[in-house]
């Protein structure tokens, strides 16, 4: 209900730009695992999605990546550097790497932070207790668009 | 592969020998050796294990040799009324729990039997199951095994349980869809932010943590991995915790117990 109204919003309000976002169950990946569209239809802003990567309480992508422009202390190592990573991949390639990353890499450890359902035992945040389907995702449209932003400029 | 963070060797109290790295079991096969957890901790934590003076965990131990002689129940006695002096009595008994009970036709971890004492043979009350009387007790009857061989059975009449804690271990849980085994088979030796993946073996448990300040009991430790998958986490004493210790105790098949132990 809530999304059809925001479609209608969208289409009478296409000419003052307002965002439209894709929601997790509809995000469409090629079959390399990329998404071409943005998320949120809101560019994104690298600045906000350097404290997304950094802070523990959001993205926390530093438990698992090291990066050298971040100060976090404690970057943990079992995912590779990002260092110039986005020598490596492109944009569309880097939204679905962070949407699903299963979708690019198929058994990797990387969490899926744009996903809200097919879990095993799925659980309400970080209290053990159970939760219902479907979960919020990790990070939200417009968070993925900034952590994408901020990736983009990892270059070397 | 991943090599522990060094090659120190733990000796307790001077003169117990502790193998903290040996060959991993062959029905292991993601790992080709087996470390402690022990040796992935640092240095000054390694130390507070190999004395006792200094292993915080001997005060919980201390208070357990009080309570192995204090009648309680119905039936007028106390664990020494039939076990009689506790570092004989028990001495290898921790390196092979869980192990089958034949005439109640069951797995049973150290708790479950030590319990099933209180309440059968003595007419106490059950101890919570990871309450601290329970892991003092633990902690008391593991330390007669120390520097003995872990040697759990995985086959014969436990076989199906083993089997479904080893289903358990490679099961990838919650919303971070990640299994025991993402973490400490794959990425052990790896760092997770601050903390230093191990191999998260049960060889030292319960295990004295600072950050709790208290004796922790294997089934905790798993429910807060699990926990930390942002998943429904099973509860200490479940028939799936049972399962999963199984499994993991016989990882560290040929490691020696090192209860109680300390860890971060
Ligand atoms: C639990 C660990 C973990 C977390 C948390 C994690 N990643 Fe990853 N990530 C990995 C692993 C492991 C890989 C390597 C892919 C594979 O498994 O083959 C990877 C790969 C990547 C890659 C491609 C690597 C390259 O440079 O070629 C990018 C980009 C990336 N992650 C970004 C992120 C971002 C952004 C976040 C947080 C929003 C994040 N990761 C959180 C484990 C993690
Ligand atoms: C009235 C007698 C009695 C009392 C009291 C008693 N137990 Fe037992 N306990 C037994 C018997 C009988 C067995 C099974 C004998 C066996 O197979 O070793 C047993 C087995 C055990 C075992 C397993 C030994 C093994 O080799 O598998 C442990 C551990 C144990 N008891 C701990 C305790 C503790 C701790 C207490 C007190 C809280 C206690 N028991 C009180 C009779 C008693
Ligand atoms: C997200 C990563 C992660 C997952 C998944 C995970 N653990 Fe852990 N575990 C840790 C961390 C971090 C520690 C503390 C450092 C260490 O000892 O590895 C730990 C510690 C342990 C320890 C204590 C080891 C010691 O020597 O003190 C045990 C036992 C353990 N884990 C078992 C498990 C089991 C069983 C599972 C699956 C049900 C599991 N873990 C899943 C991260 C994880």
């Amino acid at each position: 209900m809530n999304r059809t109204l925001t479609a209608i919003a969208g289409v009478c309000l296409a000419t003052t730009a307002a965002a439209q976002e894709v929601a997790p169950l509809d995000v469409s990946f090629d079959e390399y695992g990329a998404i071409a569209a943005s998320l949120s239809g809101v560019p994104g802003d690298a600045a906000a999605g350097k404290e997304v990567m950094s802070e523990r309480s959001i993205g926390n992508c530093v438990a698992c990546h090291q990066v050298t422009a971040l100060e976090a202390t404690f970057q943990g190592n079992v995912g590779p550097s990002l260092d110039g990573a986005a020598d490596r991949w492109d944009e569309s390639q880097l939204r679905g790497i962070v949407a699903n990353a299963k979708m690019t890499f198929p058994e990797t450890v990387m969490p899926a932070f744009y996903k809200v359902n097919g879990y095993i035992r799925p659980g309400d945040a970080y209290t053990g207790k159970a939760g219902t389907e479907p979960l919020p995702p990790l990070l939200s449209a417009q968070q993925i668009e900034d952590v994408v932003a901020y990736l983009t400029t990892l270059k070397e | 592969g991943a090599v522990a963070q060094d090659d120190h060797q733990l000796v307790t109290n001077g003169d117990i020998e502790i193998v903290t790295e040996a060959p991993a079991p062959d029905y292991i096969s993601g790992l080709r050796t087996i470390y402690s957890g022990w040796r992935f901790r640092d240095a000054s934590l390694q130390e507070m294990q190999m004395d006792d003076f200094e292993n915080p965990a001997i005060i919980a131990v201390d208070k357990a040799i009080v309570q192995w002689s204090t009648v309680d129940g119905t039936e007028g006695k106390s664990c020494a009324s039939c076990h009689e002096d506790v570092e004989q009595s028990m001495l290898g008994v921790r390196a092979v729990y869980p192990k089958w009970n034949e005439d109640a036709g069951e797995v049973r971890t150290l708790a479950m039997q030590i319990n099933d004492c209180r309440t059968e043979n003595m007419g106490a009350e059950a101890w919570k199951y990871d309450g601290s009387d329970m892991t003092g007790a633990e902690a008391l009857i593991s330390m007669q095994s120390r520097g003995m061989p872990v040697n759990v059975a995985i086959d014969g009449p436990v076989a199906d349980t083993w089997k479904q804690g080893e289903e358990m271990y490679y099961t990838r849980y919650g919303q971070l869809e990640l299994s025991c085994a993402s973490c400490h088979e794959e990425n052990y030796d790896n760092y997770i932010r601050a903390d230093h993946l191990s191999q998260g073996q049960i060889n030292g448990f319960p295990a004295f943590r600072l950050k709790n300040d208290g004796l922790v009991q294997t089934h905790n430790r798993f429910k807060g991995c699990i926990r930390d998958t942002r998943a429904e986490t099973y509860s200490p004493g479940s028939a799936e915790f049972v399962a999963l210790e199984l499994y993991v105790a016989s990882r560290g098949n040929g490691l020696s117990v090192e209860a109680p132990s300390v860890r971060p």
